[in-house]
């Protein structure tokens, strides 16, 4: 039997675990969430992504209890949860500042949500040991949280939030206080623990890349509105704004005027120069549209590439030198400047172009999106 | 270790020894003589210009007997146990009081801690003696609080609440509380809430974590203002004379009318040295809470 692709969000008979129903949040005049409805399903990795004061942290909140909607409902497993306190909801939060209890252990910190519960002492005992266990923090039980790192700090937070084995987790920024590397460690650790316990995750981030990297799917907010729900890679491939192109990775943006040509759009965008050759991503497309490439899909050659439309030329501006990558800032006629993106397979030294070189940037119809603008 | 460092920490030791140790020792050897018609009013008196002879005869002269006259009249031991227990009732009304003070203001708007912190500092700026001598007129037989009970019909007969313990305990409680106030709030300003919504989530009632947070992380400004009531409330007398009845008891007093009223220095100063033996106790207690405040928040 072939593994099917968990996509409950593609099945119309899923039963979603979270439903918003045209949420909407005020604090005073101010609209932190803005008549929002989405669906979030069972054992999804679901991150909410968006830059700092969108509401992010709003939503996490109401889901644990701690806002009430302005109106809108919110459904867990069906049932609204408005009436339910925070203590009652079968949902564990994990606290942007991880929210240890310092003058409780390690061990204590991890048993406290358990022993509020009617669980017998000897499978509470049980369960901190598994969840010790499970985050790799088995020698630190008898430490308070002034005596352990700022990473382990995270691993008791996520260990006392799953301890009751909640339905639902949500974390709050969890791994920002945490360095580059570590980061990027626990990424795969959460994903790893995650898909262990079959736990649904909510997780909150301004860092696409966290968000590309652990989510079963995406969802981009922006002053309390969600721009785009999608898998990692559609919101990459196919994003539906120039707000989600721009947010997630890097992107050249091109305005211009589209006009029809059979399957495909020609977009002038600047004068004395051929249209740009762009496959539409509705149809009828025409007017005033952007059109979104991301520079690892534009190449860069010495010599005019034949049998390609979309065939420019430039001069080298800038050259940043990332290491595995060399990003080209390129100078268009008509003062445009497009990002064009090179593995660096060869060592430095044999670069094939530098400063004020004369280069040709070119791309198939189908490497870009067309968006209306 | 160089002069510089010896002689920096030096300076509170010799603090120490010149703003207590000399004046303790002082009553100490006044608690050790004998009372005398002469000023200063007792005997022996230090005399080195006689020489050594004279020295010795000084040290022959001092003696306890002043300590066993405090064992054997009632009054003095009657009179300590009856200042612990005042002290430490007063400084539980005080946490019962203050307690839900601080932490109404802790949890106020922001914008109206500083006022309320000067509401609770307010009375410091008028005389203790004018507070107190007030309250003798708001707790008299036809004093306003009795008006004020009369009035709204609780009783029909003004109470006698002044010159009883009632009063010393309602003088004790209104002037420390600040001191109870104070310590409390520092630490529940402290306080980070995400602690409390923590809680919550993971099961408890707001009652529940109020118990299992609020109050363990408040443990340390709970003691240090519990010292700060219980260690001046054990000496005083200015508030048992003053609204205290004649069967009123504290220590404070007995000292105060030792000194003063039978100018009987020597068992005075006997009586001064048990209440500071008393008192050593709790206030090393409370220098070690505090030693541990500081090492919490470094
Ligand atoms: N309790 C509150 N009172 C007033 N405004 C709030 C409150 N909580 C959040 N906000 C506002 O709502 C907006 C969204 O906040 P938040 O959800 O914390 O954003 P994010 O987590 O995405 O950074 C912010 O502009 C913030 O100032
Ligand atoms: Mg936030």
């Amino acid at each position: 039997m072939p593994e099917t692709a968990f996509e409950p969000w593609k099945d119309p008979s899923a039963k979603p675990l979270i439903q918003f129903r045209n949420v909407t949040k005020r604090f005073g005049d101010f609209v932190a969430i803005d008549d929002l409805s989405i669906d979030i399903f069972e054992k999804e990795f679901f991150a909410l992504l968006g830059p700092s004061g969108c509401g992010k942290t709003t939503m996490m909140r109401m889901l644990a209890g701690f806002e009430t909607p302005t109106s809108g409902t919110i459904m867990l497993d069906g049932k609204d949860i408005s009436p339910i306190p925070p203590n009652k909801r079968s949902v564990n939060m994990m606290f942007q500042s991880y929210a240890l209890f310092p003058h409780l252990t390690v061990y204590d910190n991890i048993a406290f949500g358990l022993k509020r519960s009617k669980m017998p002492k000897d499978e509470i005992d049980a369960r901190v040991k598994e969840m010790l266990r499970l985050v790799q923090i088995e020698k630190f039980g008898n430490r308070k949280p002034e005596q352990i790192s700022g990473g382990q700090r995270q691993r008791v937070a996520l260990a006392r939030a799953l301890a009751k084995a909640p339905k639902l987790l949500l974390l709050d920024e969890p791994l920002s206080a945490l360095d580059k590397k570590l980061r990027q460690e626990t990424q795969f650790e959460l994903m790893d623990i995650q898909e262990k316990t079959g736990t649904t995750f909510v997780v909150v981030t301004h860092d696409q890349e966290e968000a590309m990297t652990v989510a079963s799917r995406v969802a981009v907010m922006d002053h309390g509105k969600l721009k785009q729900v999608d898998t990692p890679d559609q919101i990459y491939e196919a994003p539906n704004s120039t707000y989600v192109a721009d947010f997630i990775g890097d992107v050249n943006i091109i305005e211009g005027h589209a006009t029809t040509q059979g399957d495909t759009v020609a977009i002038a965008w600047a004068e004395g120069q051929p249209s740009i050759i762009g496959t539409p991503t509705r149809p009828g497309m025409a007017g005033k549209v952007s059109f979104a490439i991301r520079p690892e899909k534009v190449a860069i050659s010495a010599e005019k590439p034949k049998d390609l439309n979309n065939v420019v030329q430039g001069k080298i501006l800038d050259i940043a030198y990332l290491g595995n990558l060399s990003t080209y800032h390129v100078a268009l006629p008509g003062g445009i400047t497009i990002k064009a993106q090179t593995a660096n397979s060869r060592r430095r030294a044999r670069r094939p172009f530098t400063w004020d070189d004369e280069v040709w940037l070119s791309w198939t119809d189908t490497a870009g999106i067309v968006l209306d603008s | 270790m160089n002069i510089r460092r010896i002689a920096l920490i030096s300076v509170p030791y010799l603090w120490l020894l010149a703003l207590f140790m000399v004046p303790f020792l002082i009553v100490f050897k006044i608690s050790l003589s004998d009372i005398a018609l002469a000023i200063p009013p007792y005997t022996p008196t230090l005399d080195i210009s006689g020489g050594w002879t004279e020295v010795r005869s000084f040290f022959s002269q001092l003696d306890f007997e002043n300590f066993e006259f405090l064992a054997t009249d009632d009054l003095y031991w009657k009179s300590y146990l009856s200042s612990l227990k005042i002290a430490f009732i007063s400084t539980f009304i005080c946490l019962l009081v203050g307690f839900p003070i601080a932490y109404g203001m802790a949890n106020a708007p922001k914008e109206w801690q500083p006022t309320l912190m000067l509401l609770v500092i307010l009375p410091f700026w008028t005389s203790f003696l004018i507070r107190v001598y007030s309250l003798i007129g708001i707790l008299s037989q036809e004093g306003m609080l009795n008006q004020f009970l009369m009035w709204i019909g609780l009783i029909g007969e003004p109470l006698t609440i002044l010159n009883t313990n009632i009063a010393v305990y309602i003088g004790i409680v209104y002037t420390y509380c600040p001191f109870m106030i104070l310590p409390i709030y520092a630490t529940l300003i402290k306080l980070d809430g995400s602690l409390l919504e923590a809680a919550e989530d993971l099961g408890c009632s707001r009652t529940e974590a109020f118990w299992r947070i609020t109050v363990p992380l408040s443990k340390a400004g709970i003691i240090a203002g519990c010292f700060l009531v219980f260690i001046p409330a054990l000496g005083e007398f200015v508030i048992p004379s003053l609204l205290g009845g004649s069967d009123t008891l504290m220590i404070g007093k007995v000292l105060y009318e030792e000194f003063f009223a039978n100018r009987d220095w020597p068992v005075a100063g006997a009586v001064a040295v048990i209440l500071l033996l008393i008192l050593i106790v709790p206030i090393v207690l409370y220098q070690r809470n505090e030693q541990k405040i500081m090492e919490a928040e470094k």
